[in-house]
């Protein structure tokens, strides 16, 4: 298991980060990427897709590229958002170091871990999250998972 | 669900779920009178119904007041969310709803409340469910009750009509290796006294009515997912696994990670079933599980100091609480409810069922009604109430047989009740 990510960071994350470039989003509305991916620009971030199946096509407003080195160097990806399986994460996070400057974050969703590729992320200044998702933090910390119910964590007297 | 600061019972009991209201500043949580939401626009509303943002549509799925509870009992029992409902008896049928189809079946403990017996053994019936009872002390007759076609194990915590403490781990063992959720139903205990999904559970069921609102004024339920189970393992579960053609296919589990049983309670349970918790229900239990610790501590002792008088006096034959050491279940209560076994307890009287009655009628403190948990100290006698559904065998079963009367005992003076039992049972020997 990792540390998990304090409340804090993910709240910083969620809020000073504009650009998710989507690695292995699927373009079928019922996946769990598309769910994730919609719902992050429907809440106003860009995402771009990244999916060498369905390179040229749109999404979101955006082109689905083949790979990282196909994203136009004018957007700058602040998080590389993984929903690849565990043990393909790390050719796409050195390339990903390599190729994204101004790469803030790593997040890697739920059941996704990879002890070599966060090592390599963190040695150079970028910030890992593993094993969350996006979707659920931000509903979490957001406020909305508390209109359903759900246990957010959250305690607080502040308006 | 994070790693934020952790805070113990007290703290949690007052402020999970809430936050000072943020279009008045009110710092009680308001009572949310409203059956329906506005929308922003129509992309908003289909958001919503598509299940694709969490937000409040219509007050039969979500509604403010009562989603302040949903978080704080689900906070209280380690749980990731929870779905409150009209009763405790909708929240069993909640709880198994997304489990079970016709042909399918539950085993459950004998040593369950009178209510929940019948409905499990005569109404789920009608659903094509079927609950087979066996006792939970013989791990192998719950292991030859189990079969294909089995989907949960339920019992409860601290079994009511009381004295009676279900070993949690040792039926989390047999609900693990047969794959199977566990359902513990932790109305007697409360998340205070026990927390079952520390002790394995997957699912926890509430009446809310009892100590958690905590003086008698309304109904209502709970379901608390532990978000422990995985519900892909095997095809057992449909309902969470498989796609769901009033969602365009969605699979719940797959979409939703471990919020999914809670998602499923609302988005199909609460929507089709529509057995909701109102929002006044909601305000008062909130109200309730502010003191909830405070109550319970008064409720044990005042439940230990009855249980020891009364196992003294030479007119009763034996108390059946866990907490003297007497009773057999005395070495559980460390491990499974360490704070105290709880307030509800039976005592056979000398003098069989006629002496019973004599001692209920004789009594002016404790009232004489059909509930547990309440403020006041309650006494029934449940082979001629709660239980009279059930054959004698099964009331025996359950601890509530014709010389048998159950006691609720409340926050009063110590030495009030124990006087009035003490001329009631005077009354009742004569
Ligand atoms: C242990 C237990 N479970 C469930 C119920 C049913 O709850 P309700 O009366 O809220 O439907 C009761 C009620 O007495 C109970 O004692």
């Amino acid at each position: 298991m990792t540390k998990n990510p304090s409340d804090e960071l993910l709240r910083k994350i969620l809020t000073e980060s504009k650009v998710f470039a989507c690695v292995g989003l699927s373009m079928n509305p019922v996946r769990p990427s598309y769910f994730v991916a919609r719902y992050l620009s429907l809440k106003g971030f860009k995402v771009i897709p990244v999916n060498p199946g369905h390179a040229g096509k749109m999404l979101f407003g955006q082109e689905v590229r083949a790979d990282l080195a196909s994203i136009p160097a004018d957007s700058t990806v602040d998080v590389l958002d993984v929903f690849r399986r565990s043990e393909h994460v790390l050719p796409i996070v050195t390339d990903a170091l390599a190729r994204l400057p101004g790469l803030k974050t790593i997040w890697m969703q739920i059941g996704v871990e990879n002890a070599e590729a966060a090592a390599l992320a963190t040695e150079q200044g970028v910030q890992v999250i593993q094993n969350r998702c996006p979707k659920i933090e931000y509903q979490r910390l957001f406020g909305e998972l508390r209109m359903g119910g759900f246990n957010t964590g959250i305690i607080s007297s502040k308006l | 669900m994070s790693d934020g600061p952790s805070y113990g019972f007290d703290t949690l009991q007052i402020h999970a779920g809430a936050r000072p209201d943020p279009a008045t500043g009110a710092r009680q949580t308001p009572i949310y009178q409203t059956t329906a939401y506005v929308f922003r626009d129509a992309d908003h509303a289909a958001a919503l119904f598509n299940l694709q943002e969490v937000g409040y549509i219509y007050s039969r799925l979500t509604n403010p007041t009562v989603a302040v509870l949903q978080e704080r009992i689900a906070t209280l029992e380690g749980g990731v969310g929870a779905v409150c409902c009209s009763s405790g008896h909708a929240a069993q049928i909640m709880a198994l709803f997304p489990l079970m189809g016709p042909g399918l079946n539950i085993v459950a403990s004998t040593r369950l409340y009178g209510g929940s017996v019948t409905q499990l053994s005569h109404t789920i019936k009608r659903f094509g469910w079927e609950a087979r009872f066996v006792d939970f002390d013989d791990l192998d007759a719950v292991k030859a009750a189990i079969d294909d076609n089995t989907r949960a194990i339920f019992c409860e915590s601290i079994a009511n009509p009381g004295g009676y403490i279900t070993d949690l781990d040792a039926i989390a063992g047999v609900a693990d290796g047969a794959g199977l959720p566990l359902i513990v139903d932790n109305t007697s205990a409360t998340p205070y006294l026990c927390r079952p999904i520390e002790h394995g559970a997957t699912l926890v069921v509430h009446s809310t009515t009892k100590y958690l609102t905590g003086n008698g004024t309304v109904t209502g339920g709970c379901v608390v997912d532990s978000g422990n189970f995985d519900w892909s393992a095997s095809d057992k579960f449909p309902s969470l696994s498989a796609p769901e053609p009033a969602y365009h296919g969605l699979k719940f589990h797959e979409t939703f990670g471990n919020l999914a049983y809670t998602f499923h309670g609302i988005a199909i349970g609460l929507r089709d079933l529509g057995m909701t918790m109102n929002p006044q229900a909601a305000h008062y239990t909130l109200m309730g599980t502010e003191t909830l610790s405070l109550r319970m501590e008064r409720h044990v002792e005042n439940a230990e100091k009855l249980a020891a008088w009364l196992e003294a006096d030479p007119r009763v034959d034996f108390v059946t609480y866990a907490g003297l050491k007497s009773s057999p279940y005395y070495e559980r209560v460390e491990r499974i409810c360490p704070k105290g076994a709880g307030a509800l307890f039976t005592v056979a009287i000398k003098g069989g069922y006629d002496a019973c009655v004599k001692l209920v009628n004789g009594l002016e403190i404790f009232s004489h009604v059909a509930n547990l948990g309440d403020a006041r100290s309650l006494v029934i006698h449940s082979a001629s109430t709660t239980h009279r559904q059930l054959t004698t065998e099964q009331q025996e079963a359950a601890g509530a047989g014709p010389n048998m009367v159950r006691f609720s005992i409340g926050t009063e003076d110590a030495d009030d009740l124990i006087a009035d039992l003490d001329q009631a049972l005077t009354k009742a020997m004569n």
